[in-house]
């Protein structure tokens, strides 16, 4: 600050004592200034745009909820006899943890409700964020410069199921503790170190007497640490980026249109917290989640029918159950040097999860290896303007789909009267032609309404009012659209593949010819928006209906 | 009927005559010989039951079971099954069976409680097998919590830990267990109906059997504390729910928020 403006700073007294506090505050942390900028902070409005605000606010209620569970949460593994008002676990032997999660639930005022609301608001924050994840990808926001934010956002969804995983867990009641069993086994088909790393981990051999405590440790300090430091990365980026806008007259990739955060923004978004809130309290209060007390104390020895992980950690559960023991004579169990290696266990609860999240992590790079496109992008692609990566989406999102139905394999069977073989037997064959189908499927789809678009944006909207020609024929009747609705549908890039360009030396590598191939099947099948001179064109003839009354005819009947 | 006619000729029915006529001679002694468990309950059998009860088996269940109960190629021998699993089976409605499958289905009984009474009398009196178990182990004052604990070690694998039914290999199933009674699950659990295993009383006592009856009973009427139990099938339904209801709300408030742009 300059002398002259230290000067006159005590000239001005405000008059309430409301506005004396603010200009104290102000002129000590500048916060007019902060207010300034973010206030002035533009957002885009759109119902899509929001997902990873629910994923915030639903995390907002986990800290809050968790914070009053943990009040009354004892994680210890030591025995016990129950002797709370749930009569029909009335002195059966049983971990403190268990014991004191069935306090929670009926003998603290309020303690099912807020177990209900963490567990709810737990399984929406991973759901609201895997579907913003959805937007951001279909929509094509994680190009340039948004890459490392995808990245930050992919993390936390790795740390939202390890959050979720690890406070399953807790309650140590049978469903959670065959989960337990369950990662136990995962863990010992690693080759050689696996069983060293079981006993690191439980302390000794399974259950053992530490894994609820060191579980709660992760679960109420380290994940949501990480995850509160993933959040403001996020966030921090949001704001230096700016907000991606749909593509729409008057946006481009150098502005942003919408509102200002304060105050519309503000009001909209703090509203939003409560209806958030609001939504999880109704389905806490009326919706039973999680209830521990039919499960039972956890016990190695009982294994329940229907055990199944929260949403999250299913697709690992169903590429296990969809893995066979035995193919025919081929057998996945082998003994390499006196070790165990057991691939039936290791295959399937490592492998599809290692691609999904390395395809996931990779694919911003992947794509503009591909595309070959440096630039900076702010205006996002509708998704059938971008067929092949549509695709590419649809066919991950149903593989992810078929794991995570043959985690509930058991009741599609029960459910549906069929033979429980039966539905394994699709899901694997799902496993594999699932995403080509849904790949073609989609492709074709986009396109036909990249078609539909294009369609639409040369002949306008079809009216349904059919006129009779004097000769006779009949027509149905297109309103050309207006100005804004058709800068919709021709306003989008349709790249041509790229061949494939010798580097300095004059030299096409093999790295480039996979890239131009990859180029080709990324952008052969295109459907090019209407140019302005086909606009023209086909508009042209509007203008002179009785000069060609025949080209009309063409041009308006379809 | 052709098939029946000849059935009637089959060599086994001629032992199924005799041995009714020995129950018709013998009556209640012939009946009371019969050793353990069977002993109890056809004392409450009187040969006329008995009688009555071969007529509806001749009608009913004969095309399967065949004469005599002796079993065809289409369905086992019922002589030592016991009073219980005729209860159980036809009390349940899942005899006479509706349909060949890998599994019989529950449904409305076809026959009221005499007629069930009287074919279990006949089966009874064929050769000694589980008894109707009496009431004192149907009467649901047991130790729920002890139930709980044989529930979970004997039956959850199957039927889940909260009763809620599963899923088995080929089309077979172990039912859920809310509204059923408490003498047909103790029915089930002596004689193994379909496809469950038999837990005799060396393998859980009779009082054991009358814990688990008390604690099905109990977790039925204590409902769901925590509110709709959204079919107590766990985390596949809590997860079906978050994301068709509860994702679906919150999606049509930001569509609502955000309606008056654009």
């Amino acid at each position: 600050m300059s002398a002259a403006s230290r000067a006159e700073a005590p000239a001005f007294v405000a008059k309430t004592k409301a506005g004396r506090i603010t200009d104290f505050v102000d002129a000590r942390v500048g916060g007019s200034g902060i207010l300034r900028e973010f206030g002035r902070k533009v957002f885009p409005d759109h119902w899509s745009f929001m997902f990873g605000e629910v994923a915030l606010y639903s995390f907002v209620i986990l800290l809050l909820s968790g914070t009053f569970l943990t009040f009354f949460f004892d994680p210890s593994m030591a025995e016990t006899h129950y002797d709370g008002s749930y009569l029909p676990l009335k002195n059966v032997e049983m971990s403190v943890a268990y014991s004191s999660s069935l306090d929670i639930s009926f003998d603290i005022r309020g303690g099912l409700f807020m177990r209900q609301v963490h567990h709810w608001a737990a399984l929406l924050f991973v759901a609201s964020i895997g579907v913003h994840m959805l937007r951001v990808f279909f929509t094509g926001a994680f190009r340039k410069p948004r890459e490392m934010n995808w990245v930050v956002g992919s993390v936390l969804l790795i740390l939202a199921m390890a959050a979720g995983f690890t406070g399953y867990s807790l309650p140590d009641d049978l469903l959670s503790g065959n989960g337990l069993r369950i990662i136990d086994g995962v863990i010992k088909s690693i080759p050689v170190v696996g069983t060293y790393i079981s006993f690191f981990l439980f302390g000794g051999e399974f259950p053992g007497a530490a894994v609820i405590g060191r579980l709660y440790m992760l679960h109420i300090l380290l994940v949501p640490a990480l995850i509160l430091l993933m959040i403001v990365l996020h966030l921090f980026m949001v704001v230096v980026h700016k907000h991606t806008q749909y593509p729409g007259p008057g946006r481009n990739d150098g502005n942003v249109v919408g509102y200002p955060l304060g105050p519309v923004y503000a009001a909209k978004a703090g509203g939003f917290f409560f209806i958030v809130f609001g939504v999880i309290a109704l389905m806490a209060a009326f919706f039973t989640i999680n209830p521990i007390w039919n499960y039972g104390p956890y016990d190695p020895s009982p294994v329940s029918a229907g055990t199944q992980p929260d949403w999250y950690i299913g697709f690992v559960d169903g590429a296990l159950r969809l893995m066979p023991g035995v193919i025919g004579d081929f057998h996945f169990e082998y003994v390499v040097f006196g070790y165990t290696l057991t691939l039936n266990v290791l295959l399937p609860a490592l492998v599809p999860a290692g691609i999904l999240f390395t395809v996931m992590f990779m694919y911003p790079w992947i794509e503009s290896w591909i595309t070959k496109d440096t630039r900076e992008h702010h205006v996002l692609d509708r998704p059938r303007n971008a067929p092949t990566r549509t695709a590419i989406g649809v066919a991950g999102f149903v593989w992810y789909c078929v794991m995570w139905a043959a985690a509930g394999s058991d009741l599609i069977a029960t459910h549906f009267h069929v033979s429980l073989n039966d539905v394994t037997y699709w899901l694997r064959a799902l496993f594999f032609i699932g995403p080509v189908i849904a790949f073609v499927v989609a492709k074709r789809v986009a396109l036909a309404l990249q078609r539909k678009d294009r369609e639409i944006a040369l002949h306008g909207r079809e009216t349904g009012r059919i006129v009779r020609l004097p000769h006779g024929e009949f027509i149905e009747v297109h309103a050309p659209l207006d100005e804004y609705k058709r800068y919709k549908l021709v306003g989008f890039e349709s790249p041509a593949p790229l061949p494939a360009v010798p580097n300095d030396h004059g030299i096409v590598t093999r790295k480039e010819k996979q890239r131009a191939f990859l180029s080709k099947w990324f952008f052969e099948d295109r459907v090019a928006p209407a140019s302005p001179a086909e606009l023209e064109a086909a508009h042209g003839h509007h203008a002179h209906p009785a000069v060609e009354a025949g080209e009309e005819s063409k041009s308006l009947s379809h | 009927m052709k098939a029946l006619s000849q059935k009637r000729r089959h060599p086994l029915a001629v032992i199924a005559l005799l041995l009714m006529g020995l129950l018709v001679t013998g009556g209640l002694y012939a009946v009371a010989t019969t050793v353990n468990e069977a002993k109890a309950s056809t004392t409450s059998f009187s040969a006329n039951d008995s009688a009555e009860g071969e007529k509806l088996f001749e009608a009913n269940c004969a095309t399967c079971h065949g004469m005599g109960a002796s079993g065809t190629q289409d369905g086992p021998s019922l002589v030592g099954v016991g009073a219980a699993a005729v209860d159980f089976q036809v009390g349940t409605g899942r005899m006479p069976m509706q349909l060949n499958g890998p599994q019989a289905y529950k449904k409305p009984a076809q026959f009221n409680d005499a007629q069930t009474h009287q074919l279990s009398a006949y089966v009874a009196s064929l050769g000694a097998g589980p008894a109707i178990p009496e009431e004192h182990l149907l009467d649901e004052q047991g130790d729920a919590a002890k139930g709980g604990e044989l529930f979970r070690v004997n039956c959850a694998m199957c039927h889940n830990a909260a009763a809620a039914g599963g899923a088995l290999t080929r089309g077979k199933f172990a039912p859920a267990l809310a509204d059923v009674s408490g003498k047909h699950i103790y029915e089930a659990m002596v004689t193994g109906p379909q496809n469950m295993p038999v837990f005799n009383d060396a393998n859980v006592t009779p009082e054991g059997k009358r814990d688990i009856v008390t604690f099905l009973k109990q977790i039925e009427a204590n409902g769901s504390p925590g509110g709709a139990d959204l079919g107590a099938l766990g985390p596949v339904s809590e997860g079906l729910f978050v994301w068709i209801a509860g994702l679906g709300v919150i999606i049509a408030f930001t569509i609502w928020l955000t309606s008056r742009t654009s």
